[in-house]
């Protein structure tokens, strides 16, 4: 049985559900960030989901962006960092590029996912191969596109399949952006904290939708 | 780690009611973790400090007179979000335009910058200037990769002084980044600090080793050695900011900062300051002032850093102007 649309209400319940579980990981991230940066990087995602959390609580949605904009315009303000900005504006130029659509199919997911590359790889300068959360954002993206889904779980799937691989690819990179790039070689052998952050949302998506 | 916490997730603001408090009616908090001076002149052009917290005094703590006007403050070793820089942005704004000064990381780097298009929206000018003097981050010819470090606290006194005095926003940057280009950093760790939320330490480092060019978020270094001597790691500290791409040499007047990271004694930075101005005047560098403390810190680290700011006839008379703040303060010449 797979969905093939998704409702506002429906899309907040996704993303309710992706809270709990970003929040459950917080120590799996904060590890994964020691092992390449200071450490904060599940706290922080633990603050700003939590915070979303709260916000999409409340909400009485009339169409998917205000869902996916209400949780990157939270995540921002509540995180801060590195990991606020980007992951704020991977929910906030996706939801964005939706428009007023009040529902949300396999086109739509792409759409989403066209959005997001686009507003995180504006802001941060990071490019696929810079060991960061684009590299699993990116092959999400590329998955769903490539796959002619027919329905929201396929192409939730394909997406979380997507941001799988390119979270395992960031394992052999060497670090360029962030703190990591000091590490240099260093840092092979770990997946990037950001990409295992963006693995773990389009996994739940993926869970939920089908 | 015995810590002085009351919930740990609330350091960084209880942090900050502190150093409010501690300023006793001439900073207020305009929004959560934007701070401000109570007064500020209309006809100033401002000064917008900001980052993470848990490295105090910096740089919520440079705010004051002939020091920053306001400052953005992130949660413990985090980038300040978007709407709290724009409140601390709009709370020291005149109608001059606001510069935004602060260390060369990517997470206040998009922060600050998604807040100066917010800023721009609302009608306020920002001007940025990063701060990137470790030397050690990245090679001379790719100083947009280096990371700030202990050389941001002469030059937020220098930008400080250059704001009471700048006609305008544009003056105000070139007086900035002036302070910035002759300004030179190198760090050394020699045990990590911890997360004061998680108590865990933000990296591994051996009893008998040394982190050179570490961060002062804890960053793992660029090269780990054997520990050493107080006078061996000056020379090398000396060595490495001097084989940078800033010539300083017989003649040049320097400050000189020894930083210590957190919990390096002030005795062993007084040990480290002997050795580094008798290496400075053998090679004829006169010394023009000393700064020397745990000023850039993270948490309980140890380690230690150096920082050298070659001095000019712009430089000079701004470093001259009495300041005072939590984290530096001079009563003038």
């Amino acid at each position: 049985m797979s969905n093939l649309t998704l409702t506002p209400t429906n899309v907040k319940e996704m993303l309710l559900k992706v809270a709990d579980v970003i929040i459950e990981s917080e120590e799996k991230l904060s590890q994964a960030d020691r092992d390449l940066g200071d450490g904060d990087h599940g706290l922080g995602m633990q603050r700003g989901f939590t915070a979303a959390k709260a916000q999409l609580e409340v909400l009485e949605p009339k169409t998917v962006s205000e869902v996916f904009t209400t949780t990157g315009m939270t995540l921002m303000a509540s995180m801060g960092g590195a990991s606020g900005a980007v992951m704020g504006m991977l929910f906030q130029s996706g939801g964005t590029a939706l428009g007023a659509n009040d529902s949300l199919d396999a086109d739509g997911l792409c759409t989403f996912l066209k959005g997001a590359c686009d507003g995180v790889t504006n802001l941060g300068g990071a490019k696929p191969g810079d060991k960061t959360m684009v590299d699993a954002l990116v092959s999400a993206r590329n998955k769903a596109e490539g796959n002619d889904c027919k329905s929201i779980s396929e192409a939730c799937q394909a997406a979380a399949s997507g941001a799988n691989e390119g979270m395992e690819a960031t394992k052999a990179m060497i670090a360029t952006m962030g703190r990591a790039k000091t590490l240099g070689e260093k840092s092979i052998g770990y997946p990037d904290p950001g990409a295992l952050s963006v693995s773990i949302i389009f996994k739940t998506m993926s869970d939920y939708a089908s | 780690m015995k810590k002085l916490l009351n919930e740990p997730l609330q350091a960084a603001s209880e942090l900050v009611d502190g150093l409010v408090d501690y300023y006793n009616g001439s900073v207020e908090q305009v929004s959560p973790g934007a701070i401000a001076l109570t007064e500020i002149s209309d006809d100033k052009v401002a000064l917008l400090v900001g980052g993470g917290t848990g490295h105090e005094p910096i740089y919520h703590g440079l705010i004051g007179e002939g020091m920053a006007d306001g400052a953005a403050c992130g949660d413990i070793f985090a980038a300040p979000p978007p709407n709290v820089i724009l409140d601390a942005t709009k709370a020291v704004n005149r109608g001059n335009g606001v510069l935004y000064l602060y260390g060369n990381y990517a997470g206040d780097v998009m922060n600050f910058k998604i807040a100066a298009q917010l800023a721009a929206v609302e009608g306020i000018r920002v001007e940025t200037v990063l701060i990137w003097d470790d030397v050690a981050s990245a090679p001379p010819t790719e100083k947009d990769k280096r990371r700030g470090i202990a050389g941001l606290i002469p030059i937020v006194k220098l930008a400080g002084a250059a704001a009471d005095r700048a006609e305008n926003l544009d003056e105000l940057v070139a007086l900035v980044t002036n302070a910035r280009d002759n300004t030179r950093s190198v760090g050394v760790a020699m045990a990590p600090g911890s997360i004061p939320a998680t108590g865990k330490p933000t990296f591994q480092l051996d009893e008998d080793s040394i982190g050179v060019g570490m961060g002062i978020h804890g960053e793992q270094g660029v090269g780990v050695e054997k520990m050493t001597s107080a006078d061996e790691l000056a020379i090398k500290m000396i060595d490495l900011v001097l084989a940078d791409d800033l010539p300083i040499g017989a003649g040049d007047e320097v400050l000189v900062f020894v930083n210590s990271l957190g919990s390096t004694t002030m005795m062993e930075c007084l040990i480290v300051l002997k050795k580094v101005k008798a290496l400075l005047l053998k090679k004829g560098i006169s010394i023009y002032d000393i700064l020397l403390g745990p000023l850039v810190t993270c948490q309980e680290m140890a380690g230690i850093s150096l920082s050298l700011t070659k001095l000019n006839d712009t430089l000079k008379p701004l470093w001259d102007a009495p300041c005072s703040s939590l984290g530096y303060t001079k009563l003038g010449k």
